[in-house]
């Protein structure tokens, strides 16, 4: 087998998807916090979104599996809190698959002082800010509920952490 | 580092976010409105989640796995503060108990994160970001409803005052608290305790709600030692019927 490098697994790990949102890779979104390779032993750190969110583990799985398909035997995967999840660590890619997808993209984090920040997301269909927040807490741990008053429709908002 | 003072210390910040995560999961298909059903919903499964989290730190510290402290103890095992375990009663009472248990909290993970216990003190991080969204909801609701119709403005002082001397007993001294604030894990019950008073005055000033003076009040202890309310056990035989049919099952 030839060897492989930290470079091939984070190009593997583009691959693998957040369960509930199939546009986003695990890499884009933040939750790989590192991977160490040992003799073509791989050690990969995760860190949850939310700390209940309940795709961790299908995400742990997923990424064993890719590694697998990939000839990979060896592989430990650890979920720590040492360097935490926040939603500035959704990629600027990351940030525009959301915004295709029909979701906002979080607004950088240390905004979020207030509901303020909340209360005027940028509509994903129009960009605009005549919106009001309807809930900051949506169908799962990470989205909010939003309605744009120009398209006249509800969207969803990842929610700065 | 004496483990039983720290062990004390994670059951009943964990036992707490179990058990009142239990009690919003309540309100799931309950709410008065949909979208507190969904906040509701959502806080339980943030703080069922966060208690996840509190217990494997346990786990790593020599306790049994997190499914079996969640689901195998007695109600005098546990050392949530009865607060926690009240019944949800009408919505005033939930959102009040929300507003003092949540105020409560955030400062508490906020004092932690420079615990010198590491893996605390990096869950806490991670815990307080999210928090902010439980006191957010908490505020604004208790502000509206706060300064809205004679009938909110009377359910919810009748919920703060049934509640206060409950909310009191969050605060329940561990007989570790000396030993904790030396070795730099907690600053104690008595920090958070005045941190809180201020923040709870804060909030409630900007209604037309009223807070009793603190010193006419008589706190509410005992769920911190494993002195319930009967309204505790009964609770966790519903939470742990699934589980207690078949301990072994893989899901």
């Amino acid at each position: 087998m030839q060897t492989i490098t930290k470079e091939d697994i984070y190009t593997w790990l583009e691959d693998v998807k957040d369960p509930e949102i199939p546009v986003l890779s695990l890499v884009d979104l933040g939750v790989i916090t590192n991977v160490t390779l040992d003799n073509n032993k791989v050690h990969i750190e995760m860190t949850p979104t939310f700390v209940g969110c309940p795709a961790m583990d299908m995400m742990k799985q997923d990424v064993s599996d890719m590694l697998r398909s990939k000839g990979i035997e060896d592989i430990s995967i650890n979920i720590s809190f040492k360097e935490p999840w926040t939603s500035d660590k959704i990629s600027e890619k990351g940030k525009q698959a959301l915004k295709q997808f029909g979701l906002a993209p979080p607004p950088p984090g240390n905004l979020f002082s207030d509901i303020d920040i909340l209360e005027h997301a940028a509509c994903p269909r129009c960009n605009g800010t005549n919106t009001d927040l309807k809930n900051p807490f949506g169908p799962t741990l990470c989205r909010s509920i939003h309605y744009c008053n120009d398209c006249r429709e509800a969207f969803e908002q990842f929610k700065p952490l | 580092m004496d483990n039983l003072a720290l062990k004390e210390l994670l059951y009943k910040i964990a036992d707490d976010q179990l058990i009142l995560g239990h009690r919003n999961s309540e309100w799931t298909g309950m709410g008065p409105l949909l979208e507190e059903d969904i906040a509701f919903s959502s806080m339980a499964q943030d703080k069922i989640g966060q208690s996840h989290a509190l217990y494997s730190i346990l786990h790593e510290l020599g306790e049994q796995d997190p499914d079996t402290i969640a689901f195998t103890r007695n109600a005098e095992q546990f050392h949530n503060c009865i607060l926690t375990e009240l019944p949800n009663g009408e919505y005033d009472f939930s959102l009040m108990r929300h507003f003092f248990y949540d105020t409560a909290e955030i400062i508490r993970f906020d004092m932690l994160t420079v615990s010198s216990y590491k893996p605390l003190a990096e869950l806490a991080v991670k815990v307080r970001a999210e928090l902010r969204y439980h006191t957010l909801h908490a505020n604004t609701w208790i502000k509206q409803l706060g300064n809205a119709t004679e009938e909110s403005i009377a359910r919810l002082q009748r919920s703060l005052d049934h509640a206060l001397p409950y909310a009191l007993g969050i605060f329940e001294e561990s007989p570790y608290e000396k030993q904790l604030i030396a070795d730099g894990i907690f600053e104690g019950e008595v920090a958070l305790m005045e941190n809180w008073k201020n923040r709870v005055e804060e909030i409630i000033e900007q209604t037309q709600l009223h807070l009793p003076g603190w010193s006419t009040l008589n706190p509410v202890y005992g769920g911190r030692s494993g002195k319930h309310s009967e309204h505790l056990q009964p609770l966790l035989d519903e939470m742990s019927e699934v589980f207690k049919i078949d301990p072994g099952a893989e899901w």
